[in-house]
């Protein structure tokens, strides 16, 4: 399938198979979020609701044998990894079902078997962990890579320069995915970065840095194949850097006084799961289709959020066991 | 330990641990500024750069929290990274991976990994290295769960101590003290490990004095100048500051009824404060006179040698705590 994907975009069927990862996650946040506003959860959440195109479109370009290092928006990055719904939203609940048993939760959440090593709460924290897991790879002479996501803000920690430093002057087999959507909590890219791109940045550290719309699944897909060939190749890390936009707040419970209305519109518009809906009509696809999709995505993550409502807590031995190995 | 057995510096069996370690698993790696043919700021990793090369002893610019953050990573998939930090103080700077990934990610990951991580540091003053340079911090990772932090006193302890900490699966910061590199000890050739989380007890009656690191050699010497005045002295050496070897230090204030600790550190907030709380918890109906504890002043180290000196403790100090429990 991706040999193919450079020279020919993807097929219909690869298209409505990512639309449906991206539908699956969109429904997950909302039922998520329909948590929060009937109590049912504490803490917090960074819901990722208009940027499921860069982890569908990134996580869909590797090998699912390649590793991912996610940060504290990281629930698409998950599913798109194809973690099953039900753990994640169980560990979101506290729950002994969800992959970490409840220890961990939406930032701390990690998948070995599927190569998944971690959501991160520190911003930046994750960068050097996958840098790390490269240099081990590349240690171990093996032909996985590693994939790093975090945010515009997080491109201003030490470790997001410390790391690129690092991963080019070792050539580590290490892509560096930044969802630029355009805020850190309320500040502005805009005031928060020195250069007008995160991918400008990969100049300093002697590594190809590309912009690409994070709106369109099939741009992010094309792009992630091409980097992360050459980072397979042998060639050294890569900065990729997909502009997007998250339509929800920062976290629960954000009245988004740093932006407004009129810009989150004009972004509406070029919602991922729209742009890939008109993709699909345009190759033919049925309207009734596309609504049978969403109402399909509906009715799984209503499903799962009522399975792990139900499912048990921890218990006190759980809660304090297991702090060393 | 028996006559025959060689002497070598306690820096000499850091290197010693290192080499059989490398030698032994091949996942053991290295990672630090300067630690190359260089052979590190105090000359630690000296020649293991000849006889491994570039992939096993990874040299790094300074970026002290990303280059820990990688050796999390790589201990992840699993690598048995041993870093070094140049000055304990640098530690500071690194913080954040050791607190919030190594410390964390076995729990918080309910298992699915854990991290074999050595974090190698000396703290300690040394005579003019001035504050950035010599701090003993033992005291921030008091209250770190999972992380182990060991403090070697002895040039034997130093190696049997480091090839434990590198075989163990957890994280460990491992502090060595630059005072401690130039002294000389008899250290068993080839395989020698030591148990990461045993006090060790050198017997005596009167007064138990915990102690760890450089105030161990200066805590044994005193005990050894007092005993022809007949005051016998029971040095405790935790060696694991943590977890703390709890059952030792009771058993031994049980039987002398009498507590000093000795630390390099500050006396505020510390392995020390710790160890002092524990005992009033767990002892207090055996203490014959208060609890003294014996550390660095709380302000920051001072350049100046003769500065220094009133800030550090010293022999004087802990004979001076000895005395005052004595006398209570
Ligand atoms: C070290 C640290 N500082 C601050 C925070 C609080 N915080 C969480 S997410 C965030 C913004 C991150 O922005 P960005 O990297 O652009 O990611 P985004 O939230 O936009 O996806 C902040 C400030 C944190 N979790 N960790
Ligand atoms: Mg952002």
């Amino acid at each position: 399938m991706l040999a193919r994907l450079r020279a020919e975009g993807l097929t219909s069927d690869q298209l409505a198979a990512c639309f449906r990862r991206m539908l699956r996650i969109r429904e997950f946040e909302e039922a998520l979020g329909d948590l929060f506003t009937r109590n049912l959860l504490g803490g917090t959440s960074h819901f990722c609701i208009g940027q499921e195109a860069c982890a569908v479109g990134v996580v869909g370009a590797l090998r699912e044998t390649d590793w991912l290092v996610s940060n504290h928006r990281g629930h698409g990055h998950l599913l798109a990894r194809g973690l099953d719904p039900y753990r994640v939203m169980a560990e979101l609940l506290g729950r002994t079902d969800g992959y970490c048993g409840g220890r961990g939760g939406s930032q701390h959440m990690c998948a070995m078997d599927l190569h998944f090593l971690g959501t991160n709460g520190i911003t930046g924290g994750g960068i050097p962990i996958g840098t790390g897991a490269a240099w081990a790879l590349r240690y171990q002479g093996r032909d996985e890579i590693v994939v790093v996501f975090f945010g515009d803000g997080a491109s201003n920690q030490g470790t997001f320069h410390e790391s690129l430093n690092m991963a080019a002057l070792g050539k580590l087999p290490v892509l560096f995915v930044c969802e630029n959507n355009g805020y850190g909590m309320s500040n502005p890219a805009a005031s928060s970065v020195a250069v007008p791109h995160v991918a400008d940045r990969a100049v300093a550290y002697s590594m190809p840095g590309q912009t690409v719309d994070g709106m369109d699944v099939v741009a992010v897909m094309q792009a992630t194949q091409a980097m992360a060939e050459r980072v397979r190749a042998g060639e050294g890390p890569a900065l990729l850097e997909l502009m997007t936009y998250r339509f929800c707040g920062h976290s629960k419970n954000d009245p988004r006084v740093y932006r407004t209305r009129e810009e989150e519109a004009t972004w509406g518009e070029r919602d991922c799961l729209t742009v890939a809906a008109q993709s699909l009509r345009d190759r033919g696809a049925a309207e009734a289709e596309i609504t049978r999709l969403r109402e399909e995505a509906h009715q799984e993550m209503a499903a799962v959020v009522e399975r792990a409502l139900a499912a048990p807590t921890g218990d006190r031995d759980h809660a304090l066991g297991g702090v060393y190995a | 330990m028996p006559e025959e057995l060689r002497q070598i510096f306690y820096s000499k069996a850091v290197n010693e641990a290192l080499d059989e370690e490398l030698a032994r698993d091949p996942n053991v790696a290295l990672i630090g500024e300067d630690i190359g043919l260089y052979g590190g700021a105090f000359g630690v990793t000296r020649g293991l750069f000849e006889k491994y090369g570039p992939r096993r002893i990874q040299e790094t610019p300074i970026s002290e929290n990303s280059f820990v953050g990688m050796a999390v990573g790589a201990a992840m998939l699993g690598l048995r990274p041993v870093v070094e930090i140049m000055f304990m103080d640098f530690i500071a700077l690194a913080l954040d991976q050791i607190l919030n990934s190594a410390g964390k990610l076995h729990y918080m990951y309910n298992g699915q990994v854990s991290i074999p991580l050595v974090v190698r540091t000396p703290g300690g003053a040394k005579g003019g290295y001035g504050p950035s340079h010599s701090q003993m911090l033992s005291n921030l990772f008091v209250g770190v769960p999972g992380i182990k932090v060991v403090a070697p006193s002895s040039a034997a302890q130093v190696k049997g101590l480091l090839k434990s900490a590198i075989r163990d699966p957890n994280p460990v910061v491992f502090i060595e003290n630059k005072r401690l590199y130039p002294q000389r000890g008899p250290v068993p050739e080839g395989e020698y490990v030591l148990p990461l989380e045993k006090a060790v007890v050198t017997p005596g009656e009167q007064v138990t004095v915990v102690a760890y690191s450089a105030m161990v050699p200066i805590c044994l010497a005193l005990r050894e100048a007092l005993l022809p005045r007949g005051i016998s002295l029971e040095v405790v050496d935790l060696v694991s500051l943590q977890p703390l070897d709890r059952e030792t230090i009771f058993a031994s204030v049980r039987k002398t009824g009498r507590l000093v600790i000795v630390e390099e550190a500050c006396v505020t907030g510390g392995v020390g404060a710790e160890v002092s709380a524990l005992v009033a918890e767990h002892c207090l109906d055996a203490l014959e006179a208060p609890i003294r504890r014996v550390g660095a002043a709380d302000v920051p180290i001072a350049s100046s040698i003769e500065l220094e000196k009133f800030i550090l403790p010293g022999a004087d100090d802990v004979l001076r705590a000895v005395r005052g429990v004595l006398e209570w």
